[in-house]
């Protein structure tokens, strides 16, 4: 199965393989810088506007010109790649990562804090499992992003199925740029289909209050369904 | 013993949350911090697992400063309950409750086994205990809430306006599980609200705190009924604490009589303003009958012994006659009692609570 792309563009495994190692680099990547930016946000909200704010900044750099700069310092590779996709997420991950841990409630926090948990014991196994939801949220959209914008590589050389679109113009052949098309949205519903799973398998807490009968609301759940619609 | 020895605190903007608060709360007992908002009920209750430190005096557990000690293996020896329960929304209740006993090195097993015997034992049987908090209503977290800090047995017990988020009725029943809870564990409980009605109901003593962070008044509830130290705490205790303080006069001394109480198949009819209380031949009671007729049903009693004076003169304003009706357990008359037949009661309960103080005062 080779769809049509010429050889000399590598093999559709190779290229899925390359695309899918770049962009979800990019996103662990981005998810790895954000967590603790957004956590020293939280406890430091001070910082929080001039680090979104940079986060934005950093956003509005053309891809094409971040990538002939990195080039200076990574060559022609994967990395030069996916360092502009992994600081492009972070404008999207950080206020997810600070909604997310904002929305752990006080009295949550405060009787953790009053049964004996580490600042870092809570943090690990209270604050941020219920932060989980918004952030997979963000990491969904992030992700997505970055599926679409590795193919901008293709200028640099390094595009995986973006080289199809290169290709199409190169050799009159518009069937690859349609191809090249179909295929990496058939990857991002794949992949943010894949990161739903995740978030369905790892919050077990949030699918079972819909369920059963209650005659209470909490605001945190309300909450987080509030992030999670508006997110998508 | 908890003892708060000439404790301040001021935050660096020079605002005064505590202000020279010197009180013990005895092992055991159960002492209420009650007062407006900003009299540092909180901040007073939150020195005690160092949640939050004094800038002067000291707070002492069993004669030690607690600042001596490692604030997390403290804290893991004080239970903590805290308005809206604070339950972890992503975790099951069993395992919420099972959570000191795991920081305290149980294995997961071992913890949950004592989380399931301490939720029994704040009424959530077993099926609640699969359940995530989101799935429980306001009262069934707060037991839940309960049950965690109880989870390791420790021997001091906080609690923040434990029931303060929860709606009238749950509140009162929320309170006489405690009371129960209490009258088994004997922990030594400090427990905060703005509430004074919950304050009364539940304190072995309370401790009313003005704006400034200063104490007012400590003591039982029945001296801050009867004689509350100064204008502050007269006003915060309301209007009615008269008929408060009848809470605490017990019921089973009351003269009943039982001359008016006429079975079904007796049709006599009282002459002028006196009235009957017909009962069937189970000695229930099918209502009062006066010279216009009847009978109008009798309404609720009271069950002398169990029921303060302030229930069965409830009882008798209430009642078309003016009179109470006691009743047993199983609700069989036993007699009635009137309105001046309770005030000459009360008077009398007076009279002799004053000898009392006296006495004490003169010791």
């Amino acid at each position: 199965m080779n769809l049509g792309i010429p050889s000399y563009l590598g093999s559709f495994t190779e290229l899925l393989v390359d695309h899918l190692a770049m962009a979800l680099g990019a996103s662990l990547l981005g998810l790895v810088v954000a967590l603790p930016l957004g956590l020293l946000c939280v406890r430091r909200p001070q910082w929080y506007p001039p680090v979104l704010a940079g986060a934005s900044v950093l956003y509005s750099i053309p891809s094409l010109a971040f990538f002939v700069l990195l080039i200076a310092f990574t060559g022609i590779s994967r990395t030069t790649v996916v360092i502009p996709l992994a600081v492009y997420t972070l404008a999207v991950l950080i206020p997810n990562v600070v909604d997310g841990l904002r929305a752990v409630p006080e009295s949550v926090r405060q009787s953790a804090t009053a049964m004996g948990y580490s600042e870092t014991r809570r943090l690990l196994t209270v604050d941020l499992p219920i932060a989980l939801p918004t952030v997979l949220a963000g990491l969904r959209v992030a992700t997505v992003a970055n599926i679409s914008m590795v193919s901008v590589g293709a200028l640099i050389g390094m595009g995986a199925f973006g080289s199809l679109f290169t290709a199409a113009v190169q050799l009159d052949r518009l069937g690859l740029a349609i191809t090249g098309i179909v295929v990496t949205v058939v990857m991002a519903l794949v992949v943010d289909a894949a990161l739903l799973g995740v978030q369905w398998l790892a919050t077990p807490w949030l699918r079972r209050t819909r369920t059963q009968g209650r005659t209470r609301t909490q605001g945190r759940t309300r909450t987080q369904g509030r992030t999670r619609r508006s997110a998508r | 013993m908890i003892t708060f020895d000439n404790v301040e605190k001021r935050y660096p903007d020079g605002t005064v949350a505590v202000d020279g608060l010197s009180l013990e709360v005895p092992t055991g007992t159960l002492t209420v911090l009650v007062g407006p908002s900003g009299c540092g009920k909180t901040t007073s209750l939150r020195m005690i697992n160092r949640m939050v430190d004094p800038t002067a005096g000291r707070v002492l557990l069993d004669g030690k400063d607690v600042r001596e000690q490692d604030p997390q293996t403290l804290r893991r020896g004080i239970g903590y309950v805290i308005q809206h329960a604070g339950l972890f929304p992503h975790r099951t209740v069993v395992d919420n409750v099972a959570t000191v006993p795991r920081l305290l090195g149980a294995t997961r097993r071992q913890a949950r086994a004592t989380a399931l015997e301490v939720l029994e034992r704040v009424g959530l049987g077993a099926e609640f205990a699969r359940r995530y908090p989101a799935q429980l209503s306001g009262g069934q977290q707060q037991r839940v809430g309960v049950a965690r800090a109880l989870a390791a047995d420790p021997p001091v017990l906080l609690m923040d306006e434990p029931f303060s988020a929860v709606d009238p009725v749950v509140r009162k029943e929320l309170q006489q599980e405690l009371l129960r809870l209490q009258s088994v564990l004997a922990k030594t409980i400090v427990l905060v609200t703005h509430d004074i009605d919950e304050a009364i109901t539940l304190g072995d003593r309370v401790a009313v705190m003005r704006p400034g962070g200063t104490l007012a008044h400590y003591g039982p509830p029945e001296d801050l009924l009867t004689a509350p130290a100064d204008d502050f705490v007269a006003d915060f205790l309301g209007t009615d604490r008269g008929v408060r303080l009848l809470s605490f006069f017990p019921s089973d001394d009351l003269p009943l009589r039982t001359d008016p109480v006429v079975t079904a198949g007796d049709d006599r009819i009282p002459g002028g303003e006196q009235w009957l209380l017909v009962v069937d031949d189970d000695r229930r009671p099918v209502g009062w009958r006066d010279a216009t007729g009847g009978p109008v049903p009798a309404g609720r009693g009271f069950v002398p012994g169990r029921d303060s004076v302030r229930v069965a003169l409830d009882a008798a304003v209430l009642s078309p006659s003016g009179h109470a009706v006691a009743v047993d357990s199983d609700g069989r008359v036993l007699g009635v009692i009137s309105q001046e037949e309770l005030a000459a009661t009360i008077r009398a309960h007076h009279a002799a609570r004053s000898v009392d103080v006296t006495e004490r005062t003169d010791a």
